[in-house]
This record gives C-alpha cells, structure tokens and sequence, in this order.
C-alpha cells in the first residue's frame, strides 16, 4: 500500500496586508519627519549656519569645558604634552582665589548699575523719540553714534571727563571725590557701568523703537477716552506693549555686561585701582593669555557662563511675567 | 528643551573627541644645517623698522637662493601675545627680533623656541658676542633659547626747563639718594614747574614694575634679580626701602596715581621719567633733557649704579624649517656692523661686552648716549625662571595695593607676595 503523497499545496502569496504596510509606511513617515523635520530642505538652509555656530561657539565651548577638568596649556604643533584629567582642582584653584571672587561681586555691582540703568533710559528715550519731536532723526543718530565707535576712540573721552582735573570734577567743585572717579575703589566701577550704559543705549534704543511700532494705537486712544493721561497711558500700555523687547533688552544687558572687558581694561588700566574694578573675563584674559594657566582661565569662563545663565533666567522671568 | 539639551551634549562630545585627536599630532623636526627662504618679524618702532629693511636688504642681496621675508609683529595687545598666539598655531616665523626676555619660559614650556645651543657655534657666538652678561638670558637648563640682542639701560630723565623754572641745577640735579630726589620732587610741584615730578605708569599690568621697583632694587642691591635659585630677594631691608621711598612720592602726591593718556614727560605734566634711550627720538624737538642714574638710599656713582636692561632679544621660533638659514641671518645681524648700525639708527644699546670699545667714535659723537653705554654694562634682567609672568603680575599686585594706592602696608604685602612667588617660582 502506498501512502498517497499529498501534495501540499504551495501557500498563496501573502496577501498584501494593506492596513499593516500603511502602518509601516506612516511609521517610516513619522520618523523621516522626526529626523528631518516637515521641509527637509530646510536642513539644508540651515546647515551653514549650523556649521557656523558649531564651529565657533560649541567647539570652543567644548574645548573650554574640557580644558577645565585638564592640566592644559597651549603649545607648539607637534609638541606632545600630557594633559591629565584634574577633575575639580582648577574649579578649586579658580574659586579660592579671592580676585576672582571678588571679579564676580564687581560684575555684580556692575549689572545691578547697568542693567536697570539702561532699561529705564533706552525705554524712556525710545519712547521720547517716538513722539513727533523737533530734531528726532539727530537724537536718534547722536544716541547711536557712542554705539557704533570702538571703545579705544571713546575711552580717551571719558578719561578726560572723570579724571580729578576734568570736566566732571569742576564741575562738582567741592563735592568731586577724592581720589577721583577713576582712581577710587568705591567709583571706579560704578563710573565703567554708566560708561558702558551711555555708550550701548542707542542700540538699545533701536530695540524698543521698534518694539513701540507695534504697539496698537487704538490702546492708546481707548485709554485716552478712559481718562488716562500721558504718564497712565506710558504705564497701562506702552510699558506692558514693550515687554517682549523689555526681556530682550534686560538679556543682552546681563550677557554682555557679564562679559566686561575692554572699558576695565582701557578705563581703570587693567582693572584698577588695586582691583577695584577687575571682570572675570579680565582675569580670564590675564591668567590664560599672558600668564598661560588656559585651564584655570577655562574653570572660570565655565563658572561664568552658568552664573550668566541663572542670572538671565532669573531676568526673563522677572520681565515675562508667569506665562 | 530636551532635544537641545541633546544637541549640546552631542556637541560637547564631538568637540572634545576632536580635541583629544588633536592634541596627539606630531610633527617632523627641521634640521639646524637646512638653508632655504625664511620669514622674521621686528617691532613696529620706526627706528627699528629702517634698522630691519636694511639689514634685510643687505643679507637678500648677498643670499638670493635663502631670502629673507620681514614684517612689523602683528599687531595685538602685545607682542608677546601675538608671539604666543602664533606659537600656538604654528604660523610664527623663524626669528622674531622683539622676544622680551619675561616671556621665554613660557614660548619654552610651549615647545615653541628652538635650542641655540643645537648649533654647533650656538653658545659660543652668544657667549663671545654678550660676555658675562649672556648669563642672565640662559634657561634653566644651561642653554640658549634667545639671542641677547640689544638693552635700553633705564634711567632718570629729567626737562631741563622744568628744573631751571622750579629753581633746580640742570647741570648736577641732586636725584641721587632717596632723600635728595624727595626734596628735589617736592620743589617741582611745590614750584608749579610740573605738576608732577615723576609719573610711572600706575595701572597693574604686569610689567610696569620694570619702570618703577625693579630699576631702583637693581640699583639699590647692586645688581640683584627678582628672584635668585627660585627664591625671591626683595622681601628685604633694601625691597622695604624702594618701597618705602615710592611710597613717599605717591603719599606726598608727587607721583600721578591716575592713567595718563599719553606721554606725560614729552607733554611737560612730568618733570621726570624712567626710561631708556629708544625714548630719546620721542623726545626730539619737544624736551630739552637731561639724564642721571636712578636713585639709590644713600646714593651712589654713576659708575657702580646698576639698572633694569629692558631688553628685546632674537629668538628662533620652533616652525622654523630653514634653521641653518636663520642662524646665519641672526649672526649677520648680530654682527658688529649691523649692530653699528642698530646703534646709529635706534640709540638702542646692542647687547655686546665691547660695547663702549667697538663703537667709541660713535659715543664721541653722541655724548648723550655715553652714560647709556656706561651702563649698559651694568644691567639686571628679569628672571628667567617659570611662571615668569604670574610672578611679575603677583609683585604688581602687591605693588600696586600698597604702594601706590596706600590700601596696604608694603611691610605687609611684599612679604605676603615674597611668599606666593616662592612657590610660583619652585613649580616647573
């Protein structure tokens, strides 16, 4: 007896399973959307720029961070030199001394003058020029003028303003300090944070001239109906129609007032009188360039950026409110 | 929120796996005997800059197949920073003819200075050119790694019209003890001649000491650097008694506390100045000066006085390929006719032990320039030691609080800065 050989059939194609396939190609879908976003292309637009940004700020950023946590100094090409890791010691060194400590409570002094300063003057001058005033076109080029000319060109001005035989002490006579502005441990840096705020005000002017644009007019006029007068009307809508750029205004304060340099540098000759008046990125620049600790100056430029950053946060949400 | 903080972390990572791949590159070492073109820079000093075209020209003309390509250091907040800069990315040139002595520890602890003594004449020609003085320039390891070139011996300027208007002998100004120069200083202002009598720079960077403690301790030690075997010298009856007298014309308000914008002896708001002859050509047509040793306590002769050199030397920079040329040119311009020429074209003193004997009949010419040689032969460098920098800016500090802003006692502070460059100096 032979066992009948059954012959199995050969199993039908599949059947496209068009509901699972769907699902495959809407996952695929997703995930190219996911990596790429909806306009690849714009990838494409945005890749110079993000070649630019990565090769001058993340890099550097990442070398300064990693320099940080190294026994590092700069040397020729091709001269090997160990750089081991020192975990927290420049962090320690950089802490520990009290220059740099006391860099920071002098760029403190110096943001609690400036940031302000320069919110209440750019805004309250914006909103002058703003008016149909006679000569608006000359103040807003004389406010913007000290903006665009190079601090070096400046800072002449001012030595000659505020030294003990200048403009400024004869004109306070009796009241002038002694030593004066620029020589006095208690002046020298309150001196720079008006130099600073008078020399960016118009840029920061420009902002909220711009800003003030769109504020709507019939705010304005709705308040006038309601009886409010000029000051009220300034209160109730210029000032919350500005806010957006208030909080711009207050960030670019704090970042570049944090980043002091060239006026202690130039104003109180390297940070003078003893110290008085020294930035961290002033000593930033005195240990890693002129006296070659990059690694020390490194921990300091890390310690910096975080307290910029707290203090920026602190800023947005102090001008932006609970939103 | 996330997703940026992922792209900075990718970033961070990238950046320092680049690092760490670039910092383990090698590259090939020049031979000492290679001749080919090279590159040097000199400082942008106009007398300098006519000293270095000729001198250019003159070897360019003698050497067509190894020409040499000059130009002023680039300009920077100094030359030693750009010098490092350059170092760092390898873009220096062979010779650089303003390598200040304070900044050679560090271009060697970058590895960015070739080793003179690499060349088979290479101490020899320093030792021959320079005398005893060579010294004072070798590295800690007994070598050369810059070329003593040329001095400016610093000294007391003083405006003769000034002087001769608060009532003052021009001819024999008595400057030469502490207490001679204080009377001296107090009749200028007192006079109204000035309104100063001196006025040193007084802001804190870290080479301004050059120009106001270290002439005078140099003076007063007789000949005594910052810092000997890794050791400072001036916490000491002598660094007190500089800075005690320092003290004294800043407290009395002889001396400006406040940043000049300028320079305050060419413009008359000084009476005096410590400076060296390359600032005679400044001077041309606007002072009419006079020149004497700087002070010491109890004063002493021109003869046995000692000062700062505040000199600029020749290094070859460790890019260089060429070497064998570069060698040759810095000995053709090192050579006693180019430095005849350094001389009559800057008034800078060449750093040569038969300095007053080689060029006699140029000091007969310029008597001016006589005391100048007489002490170049009586000069102190700075130290050649590591963290040379650190160690000058730590003096300055303690300088600057005390002496001249009165914010601390000197008693106190140089001590306490004696103390912190002691380790500074011990470190490699």
């Amino acid at each position: 007896m032979t066992t009948p050989v059954i012959k199995r059939a050969a199993a039908p194609p599949r059947r496209p399973d068009r509901q699972g396939d769907g699902a495959d190609k809407a996952r695929h879908d997703r995930l190219l959307v996911r990596i790429f976003g909806r306009q690849p292309i714009g990838i494409a637009l945005a890749a110079p720029y993000a070649v630019f940004i990565g090769a001058i700020f993340a890099f550097p950023l990442g070398f300064a961070v990693y320099m940080s946590f190294h026994d590092y100094f700069f040397t020729a090409p091709g001269v090997n030199v160990p750089h081991p890791f020192v975990g927290l010691t420049n962090y320690k060194t950089a802490l520990s001394d009290p220059d740099v400590l006391n860099s920071f409570v002098h760029v403190g002094v110096f943001l609690i003058i400036n940031v302000p300063l320069t919110v209440v003057l750019s805004l309250g001058l914006a909103a002058a020029l703003n008016q149909a005033i006679i000569g608006r076109t000359f103040f807003r080029v004389a406010y913007y003028v000290p903006y665009v000319t190079a601090s070096v060109a400046v800072v002449g001005v001012w030595l000659f303003l505020f030294n003990s035989d200048g403009f400024i002490n004869t004109l306070l006579g009796p009241l002038a300090p002694s030593p004066s502005w620029l020589v006095n441990s208690f002046w020298a840096m309150p001196t720079i944070a008006i130099f600073v705020t008078w020399k960016q005000l118009g840029f920061f002017i420009l902002l909220y001239l711009a800003a003030l644009q769109n504020v709507p007019k019939e705010l304005y006029e709705s308040a006038a109906t309601d009886g409010a007068g000029k000051w009220k009307s300034f209160t109730a809508v210029t000032i919350p129609g500005v806010r957006p750029a208030t909080g711009l205004v207050v960030l670019l304060a704090i970042v570049t007032g944090a980043n002091l340099f060239t006026e202690p540098y130039l104003l109180t000759s390297g940070g003078g009188p003893d110290k008085a008046s020294t930035s961290p990125v002033l000593l930033m620049y005195q240990k890693g360039i002129q006296q070659g600790n990059p690694d020390v100056a490194s921990a300091i430029g890390v310690v910096l950026v975080i307290v910029v950053l707290i203090i920026a946060l602190i800023g947005r949400r102090f001008t932006e409110g609970e939103k | 929120m996330k997703r940026t903080s992922l792209a900075v972390a990718g970033l961070l990572a990238a950046s320092i796996a680049l690092t760490a791949c670039g910092s383990s590159s090698t590259g090939a070492a020049a031979g000492s005997a290679t001749t080919g073109p090279i590159k040097i820079w000199y400082s942008n000093n106009a007398q300098e800059v006519t000293w270095g075209k000729q001198v250019v020209s003159a070897w360019n003309t003698a050497h067509p197949d190894q020409t040499v390509t000059a130009q002023e250091v680039p300009a920077g907040k100094s030359s030693e920073e750009v010098i490092g800069a350059a170092i760092t990315a390898g873009t220096e040139p062979c010779l650089i003819y303003n390598t200040s002595p304070a900044a050679v520890p560090q271009f060697q602890k970058q590895g960015g200075l070739v080793d003179l003594n690499s060349f088979a004449d290479g101490a020899s020609y320093v030792e021959a050119r320079t005398g005893d003085l060579a010294k004072q320039y070798q590295s800690s390891d007994g070598h050369f790694y810059q070329m003593p070139w040329k001095s400016n011996p610093v000294m007391i300027f003083f405006n003769k019209k000034v002087f001769a208007k608060a009532g003052i002998s021009t001819t024999a100004p008595p400057l030469s003890t502490y207490a001679d120069f204080l009377t001296t200083s107090e009749k200028i202002v007192s006079s109204g001649a000035a309104k100063y009598a001196i006025y040193p720079a007084p802001s804190s960077e870290f080479y301004q000491s050059w120009f106001d403690f270290y002439p005078l301790y140099a003076a007063q030690t007789g000949g005594k650097q910052l810092v000997v075997d890794n050791k400072s010298t001036f916490s000491t009856a002598d660094g007190q008694a500089v800075a005690t007298f320092w003290q004294s014309l800043y407290t009395k308000k002889l001396a400006g506390t406040e940043t000049y914008n300028g320079d305050s002896f060419a413009a008359g708001v000084a009476a005096m100045a410590v400076v060296g002859p390359w600032a005679i050509a400044n001077y041309k047509g606007k002072v009419d000066w006079g020149v004497v040793p700087v002070p010491t306590e109890k004063g002493m002769t021109a003869a046995q006085t000692h000062t700062f050199s505040d000199a600029k030397n020749v290094a070859m920079y460790a890019s260089c390929q060429n070497r064998g040329t570069a060698w040759d040119f810095l000995k053709f311009s090192t050579s006693q006719a180019q430095d005849s020429q350094l001389l009559t074209l800057t008034g800078q003193m060449p750093l040569r032990k038969d300095l007053s004997t080689a060029f006699a009949a140029y000091f007969t010419a310029n008597p001016d320039y006589k005391l100048f040689a007489d002490q170049a032969a009586r000069t102190v460098e700075v130290p050649n030691v590591a963290n040379s920098v650190q160690i000058w800016q730590t003096f300055r500090d303690a300088w600057s609080s005390s002496v001249i802003f009165g914010k601390s006692d000197p008693k106190t502070a140089l001590p306490g800065a004696a103390t912190k460059i002691d380790s500074l100096a011990g470190q490699s």
